[in-house]
């Protein structure tokens, strides 16, 4: 019922999630962030199940920031990525492993941009583009068809523009408004909320 | 049972095998567990026949309704009175609102004995830290601490779902900046009225807790340190959400209809109050596992104040009057006080 997608540009990353938190068949908020700030220019988008996901994201992201304060400098990326996903193998088989799904975007000063996409099996696979939940069916071919590796920003967002007037026609769960958010090696930077239609 | 071992006849009342401890709940647990087997579902009147129980379409989350919503003149919250137990009620007058401490309450649904003693264990856990401290915790705090409470019971049988409605700042000592320490109801509605307007993201709420470079640390002292009504609804699968409006129990979503039309920041007391009842009364109406009476609690920056309960009978006869006489009285008076 969750959307989250993630395009890599050649020096920024674009990603956007959906803004519902839902609870059975209720909507109980219509403004959800589903985005964790683990530093300066890395986001963590995390859906799954309902406590698990903040539970998860909020751990990981203050141990990112430990880790900057004693070692007086910030992860890359690369290196959170992999951090969040020992730590999901690691739980993966206690009795109670954590149930999420997980886009991680950043912006290395020495690599460029990376996208990480992430599962509750702890799988890892860094990639151009990536997307999770039910909407990934109705998106994933629309970025395959359209990706380039050098998009320019505005190429980037009219492609998740696509991606999301596809989720708004044919998905059958209503979602009104998506937070979308893009990384560069300016740090994060809030992009206009893309709603639909008449909301 | 000599027998049903003799026939090595399967207890079919299995559990359902989920974790989310959210799902197949058969009204508010009072201790007798209908899914596990109890005395009624061995009699002998089941050995012959077994019926398969059916899958619930979606999961029934805690047989009760409750609702709480900001407004001007702070928090508002209500709740029914039924506590049912294996398709019977059990107590037709409990308390599901339960004042923490003066300044907050918390609507309860789920299993009865678990939200009891876990709002309990929420005020000592409040009054230790405003004892230690100085200052009371905020509702943001309060909510963030029962959830991490609650977060080792995952997976578990235990089930609190719970709306706290408080009021943050206006104590006298002057700590508080924001709203100043006399909280006038306008100073604070500005600040209150942006966060329940404003979009919640909780990004914003992650940049100000997480600490950053050293100079964005003082702003993010002041985000945090505000003055006025604040709704936080707290379950025990984990969830933790800030808003302005929530219901919760097998009645939200006819209460939640009746809400989302009427409930606006500019409401008086006094309208708030009526449109609570409504959503209520609407709610219990339909749902067999809410009834009986209805409570409000009104939360200012006075602290919590308690309306008498009220008999829903009452005023089902009241409307039937209502519309038998012909007289759509209470739609219009409504309709004048709302100013449509």
């Amino acid at each position: 019922m969750e959307y989250l997608v993630g395009i890599q540009g050649k020096d920024f990353v674009l990603v956007a999630a959906d803004n519902v938190a839902a609870s059975s068949i209720i909507q109980m908020k219509h403004d959800y962030d589903k985005m964790f700030k683990l530093s300066e220019k890395i986001l963590l988008l995390c859906v799954g199940e309902a406590g698990d996901t903040v539970q998860f994201a909020e751990y990981i992201q203050k141990n990112v920031q430990l880790y900057k304060m004693r070692n007086g400098y910030e992860l890359s990326p690369a290196a959170a990525a992999n951090f969040t996903r020992k730590n999901l193998a690691d739980y993966l088989r206690s009795r109670t492993p954590y149930h999420v799904n997980l886009l991680l975007a950043g912006y290395d000063d020495t690599d460029g941009p990376g996208l990480f996409y992430m599962d509750y099996l702890s799988s890892l696979a860094k990639a151009p583009f990536a997307a999770h939940g039910y909407g990934a069916f109705l998106t994933l071919s629309i970025l395959d068809r359209y990706y380039k590796p050098d998009l320019t920003r505005e190429e980037a967002v009219d492609l998740l523009k696509k991606c999301i007037e596809e989720l708004n026609k044919r998905f059958i769960m209503n979602l009104p408004s998506f937070t979308v958010r893009l990384i560069d090696k300016e740090g994060i930077h809030d992009l206009e909320k893309l709603t639909h239609g008449a909301k | 049972m000599a027998l049903q071992d003799l026939c090595n006849f399967q207890d079919v009342f299995l559990d359902s095998v989920t974790t989310e401890c959210s799902s197949v709940h058969f009204g508010k647990k009072t201790g007798c567990d209908f899914m596990q087997g109890s005395p009624f579902s061995n009699s002998s009147s089941l050995f012959n026949f077994y019926i398969p129980p059916v899958p619930l379409p979606f999961p029934i989350s805690h047989g009760t309704t409750t609702l709480a919503f900001l407004f001007q003149g702070g928090v508002l919250a209500a709740a029914d009175t039924r506590s049912s137990c294996a398709g019977q009620v059990a107590c037709p007058a409990s308390l599901k609102i339960r004042p923490v401490h003066s300044h907050m309450v918390s609507t309860t649904s789920g299993t009865s004995a678990d939200c009891a003693l876990w709002v309990r264990i929420l005020s000592r856990e409040l009054r230790l830290y405003q004892l230690r401290h100085g200052r009371r915790l905020s509702i943001s705090g309060a909510a963030k601490l029962l959830s991490h409470m609650l977060h080792p019971f995952k997976g578990t049988k235990l089930c609190v779902a719970a709306i706290l409605c408080g009021w943050d700042g206006g104590e006298e000592d002057g700590r508080h900046d924001n709203g100043g320490t006399k909280t006038e109801l306008g100073g604070c509605t500005e600040t209150a009225k942006k966060i329940a307007k404003s979009l919640d993201t909780s990004l914003q709420k992650t940049q100000s807790s997480s600490p950053t470079l050293g100079g964005q640390q003082h702003l993010t002292r002041e985000k945090i340190r505000f003055s006025g009504p604040s709704l936080f609804y707290v379950c025990s699968d984990g969830t933790r959400l800030q808003g302005a409006l929530f219901s919760v129990g097998s009645g939200s979503p006819y209460a939640y209809s009746i809400l989302d039309q009427d409930v606006k920041w500019e409401l008086t007391l006094d309208e708030a109050t009526s449109i609570a009842r409504q959503a209520v009364y609407r709610a219990t109406h339909r749902d067999a596992y809410s009834g009986n009476h209805v409570d409000i609690f009104h939360i200012s920056s006075k602290g919590w104040t308690r309306r008498s309960r009220e008999d829903l009978k009452e005023e089902y006869y009241r409307e039937k009057e209502r519309r038998e006489r012909g007289m759509r009285r209470d739609v219009t008076y409504e309709k004048a006080q709302c100013g449509d």
